[in-house]
């Protein structure tokens, strides 16, 4: 049973201080697309860098993973397993290689759009790109996660 | 297309995903995908949607679960082309 958006959001297991993900905004069998705003008060900004805070290329790289694996992962797999087994797996991120081009400041909405690649065997690959309200693109790239058995 | 053929592209397309040095010096039928050539276990999911996209043919997941070595990987294309 496909998932709706706020079953997505509420399933989905990253949380603050850790989530960077507000709102999914389009999502079907090929593409998902969600924003988050950038908090003037995230933690990391007091130390990337003192006085002149800037995203960290790291946070960009998971804010792309949170909606292009995890969220639209979520999604896939409740079209074909029930919650029971959903629950078995945890979503792991298992490569990327990805382009930084831009910088994000806090208090900045980007929008993340993951277009699938394949969605095999628990693995889902995606193309992704990280845009800023100015349609510039932040960060781009090819990343992977895969459900995980928890143990 | 011989045994050698689908060695050589078997070869080509793990040099895509490992970390060593990959030649048909060095790997044989009885290397290991995982152990020796130090390949991430999710990255069998691309290296064996690679060879149906290579050979033309399809992985069931069974049959993609029994590679394990280079051996494997040959001997299951064979079995499909």
């Amino acid at each position: 049973m496909a998932f709706t958006n706020k079953e997505i959001l509420g399933y989905l297991p990253q949380q603050p201080p850790f989530r960077f993900i507000d709102e999914i905004l389009k999502i079907d069998d090929e593409m998902i697309e969600a924003s988050y705003t950038f908090k003037q008060d995230e933690s990391f900004y007091e130390g990337h860098f003192p006085g002149n805070p800037i995203t960290p290329g790291v946070i960009l790289l998971e804010t792309m993973a949170q909606t292009g694996v995890v969220a639209f992962g979520i999604y896939l797999a409740s079209l074909v397993m029930t919650i029971e087994e959903m629950d078995q797996y945890l979503t792991v991120f298992t490569d990327a290689e990805v382009d930084f081009s831009g910088i994000v400041r806090p208090g900045e909405t980007v929008t993340v759009r993951a277009k699938k690649k394949f969605y095999r065997r628990y693995k889902l690959k995606v193309d992704v790109e990280l845009v800023k309200e100015n349609d510039e693109i932040a960060c781009s790239g090819i990343i992977s996660g895969m459900g995980v058995k928890q143990t | 297309m011989t045994k050698e053929d689908v060695f050589s592209k078997v070869l080509d397309i793990l040099g895509k995903y490992s970390k060593s040095e990959i030649s048909a010096d060095n790997i044989s039928m009885e290397t290991s995908i995982l152990d020796d050539l130090k390949i991430n276990s999710a990255r069998l999911v691309d290296i064996v949607l690679d060879f149906e996209d290579a050979f033309d043919i399809e992985v069931d997941d069974d049959d993609a679960d029994s590679v394990i070595t280079v051996g494997d990987g040959v001997n299951l294309i064979l079995s499909k082309i």
